[in-house]
């Protein structure tokens, strides 16, 4: 029977089951969109040396750990009171996984913020931020897919953002490269780039949490594990 | 600024749009099924031979066709667990296996079914000496009108088992024990059957059907008529008896079916449409159907 992928989750017999997927599908979404919000913002805010802003950024992350410990609970009662099976039961074991990384990603965005704050106190510091700006562009937006993956059970989609985390790694070892050699030309500058460099760290880590995330889409969409296998074993469970 | 712009007013809104109850367009129970075709894994590999090798089976009643050209191995010492809706056919598929059919009249049944490699069709084959070694238990607790000890001993009397009164007394005891419940009976073994709990019942039921020395067990919906404590107590009999027995379960419960099988058949309108592992089975079936059914979208 062909059926779209959008009501996977909304055909059972109890209506009230589900509501109770969906309102887990769209609160995870909600989630997923904050915190891709405070990575921007935090990015943001660091370039701009908008120490106001990063302050915001900090207290919002209130929200967001709040949100974790809501999703767990939803998720904990659709065990306790559903018992999911087959894919319903991989849509709640995915998002109690998705969600600590995206509480993570939400602590990453924090640290941003720390950050733009010590510079934005000490002075204009550009270098290094067009690498900062890049990495941010590159991880943000796998973040979104990875989101949009998730919203569309999209499993290609998944695989790709896999894919691109290599990259991703690529670009903060150029990065890295580049400001040490800043360091070297001026030792003056080597307390601002440090902490430029541990945003680039944090933004790095970013992109592995987008990458987490589709491979839980993966599991959800194919029912297969594909954590700590290579990808183009994934690609074969992914398909064409 | 504006350089990562983000789409997540988008997104977050994309959940809401789609509506809470969706109507499929069709409906899952409407899938037509290709005849004697089913996915997963139902026959046993070449390695070892299966207890009950069934080929081709169909059973009608009538003009009615109950079961539809389904080939599947039993293997030794499993448990295997068949579910689906009701009328799909899997306690008549049951009922095949000790011809427990016979006594329809309109019943007919086609196709192989081997017991260790021997057919039990075959016109000259002894029925109860086939249900001697195939025992069934049923959905209510059935025991004899007499007392909790003759419920036990009918069978090995009946079936020459024992010579002497101890060795009868030794079987009995060692039944009850096997049932787990020994300790609760011992005492008052010349009490009547009937005055026990259903839970009790059931176990006695179990005993009765250990008595004879089976080497396959049929369960037609053991625990639907008991408690969750009794059925507790019965599923934890399943799995200790899986190591001398072949154990063949019909439930209604899905989680029975996750808790005590090796493996789970899904049988649908006839069809059987898929078996495989349980611990699969319960993840990531293969077949949409299975799917459905046990994510609770149809049954």
């Amino acid at each position: 029977m062909p059926k779209s992928k959008d009501d996977m989750y909304g055909d059972h017999i109890s209506h009230q089951f589900n509501d109770d997927l969906a309102n887990l599908k769209n609160d995870f979404l909600k989630m997923g969109g904050l915190v891709e919000q405070q990575t921007i913002d935090a990015v943001n805010a660091l370039i701009d040396g908008d120490g106001w802003a990063a302050d915001e950024i900090r207290a919002r992350d209130r929200i967001v750990d709040n949100m974790e410990k809501d999703l767990d609970e939803e998720a904990t009662q659709l065990i306790a009171r559903r018992q999911p099976a087959a894919r319903d039961l991989r849509l709640v074991i995915a998002v109690i996984k998705m969600v600590s990384d995206l509480e993570r990603v939400g602590d990453e965005a924090k640290k941003i913020a720390k950050f733009a704050l010590t510079l934005a106190e000490e002075g204009h510091a550009p270098r290094g931020y067009v690498e900062v700006r890049h990495i941010a562009n590159h991880v943000t937006t796998m973040l979104n897919e990875a989101l949009d993956a998730f919203s569309r059970l999209d499993s290609t989609q998944a695989l790709k953002i896999i894919r691109e985390d290599k990259r991703v790694d690529e670009e903060y070892q150029a990065a890295t490269r580049t400001l040490l050699t800043f360091m070297m030309e001026d030792s003056r500058n080597i307390s601002r780039c440090m902490s430029v460099m541990w945003v680039l760290r944090a933004l790095e880590r970013v992109g592995d949490h987008a990458c987490n995330i589709a491979e839980n889409v993966i599991y959800m969409v194919e029912g297969e594990d594909v954590r700590h296998t290579p990808v183009e074993e994934a690609a074969k469970i992914v398909g064409p | 600024m504006n350089t990562m712009n983000p789409s997540i007013a988008a997104k977050a809104g994309a959940g809401e749009q789609e509506p809470a109850i969706a109507v499929p367009e069709s409906r899952p129970e409407d899938t037509v099924i290709e005849e004697g075709k089913t996915v997963g894994k139902p026959f046993a590999g070449d390695a070892d031979s299966p207890k009950f090798k069934l080929r081709n089976v169909s059973v009608s009643y009538g003009n009615d066709r109950a079961i539809k050209d389904i080939s599947l191995d039993i293997r030794r010492n499993e448990v295997i667990s068949f579910i689906g809706p009701s009328g799909c056919g899997k306690t008549t598929f049951l009922r095949c296996l000790n011809r427990m059919n016979d006594s329809i009249e309109i019943c007919r049944v086609t196709g192989k079914l081997m017991l260790d490699g021997e057919d039990i069709y075959q016109s000259k084959k002894d029925v109860v000496e086939l249900r001697a070694r195939v025992g069934m238990v049923f959905q209510k607790p059935n025991p004899f009108p007499k007392s909790i000890y003759d419920n036990v001993a009918y069978g090995p009397k009946i079936h020459g088992l024992a010579n002497r009164k101890s060795e009868l007394d030794e079987i009995v005891e060692n039944s009850l024990r096997k049932a787990g419940l020994w300790d609760e009976v011992k005492d008052r073994l010349d009490a009547v059957a009937t005055g026990m709990s259903g839970g009790q019942q059931q176990r006695l039921c179990i005993a009765r059907a250990i008595a004879v020395s089976p080497e396959v067990i049929l369960m037609d919906e053991p625990c639907s008529a008991l408690d969750p404590i009794a059925t507790a107590k019965v599923e934890e009999l399943i799995s200790e008896m899986s190591e001398s027995y072949t154990i063949v379960i019909v439930t209604h419960s899905m989680q029975q079916a996750a808790r005590v099988s090796h493996r789970t058949a899904y049988f649908h309108m006839g069809h059987l449409v898929e078996v495989n592992e349980t611990n699969k089975v319960f993840t990531a079936p293969e077949h949409e159907l299975t799917e459905s059914y046990i994510t609770g979208r149809f049954g």
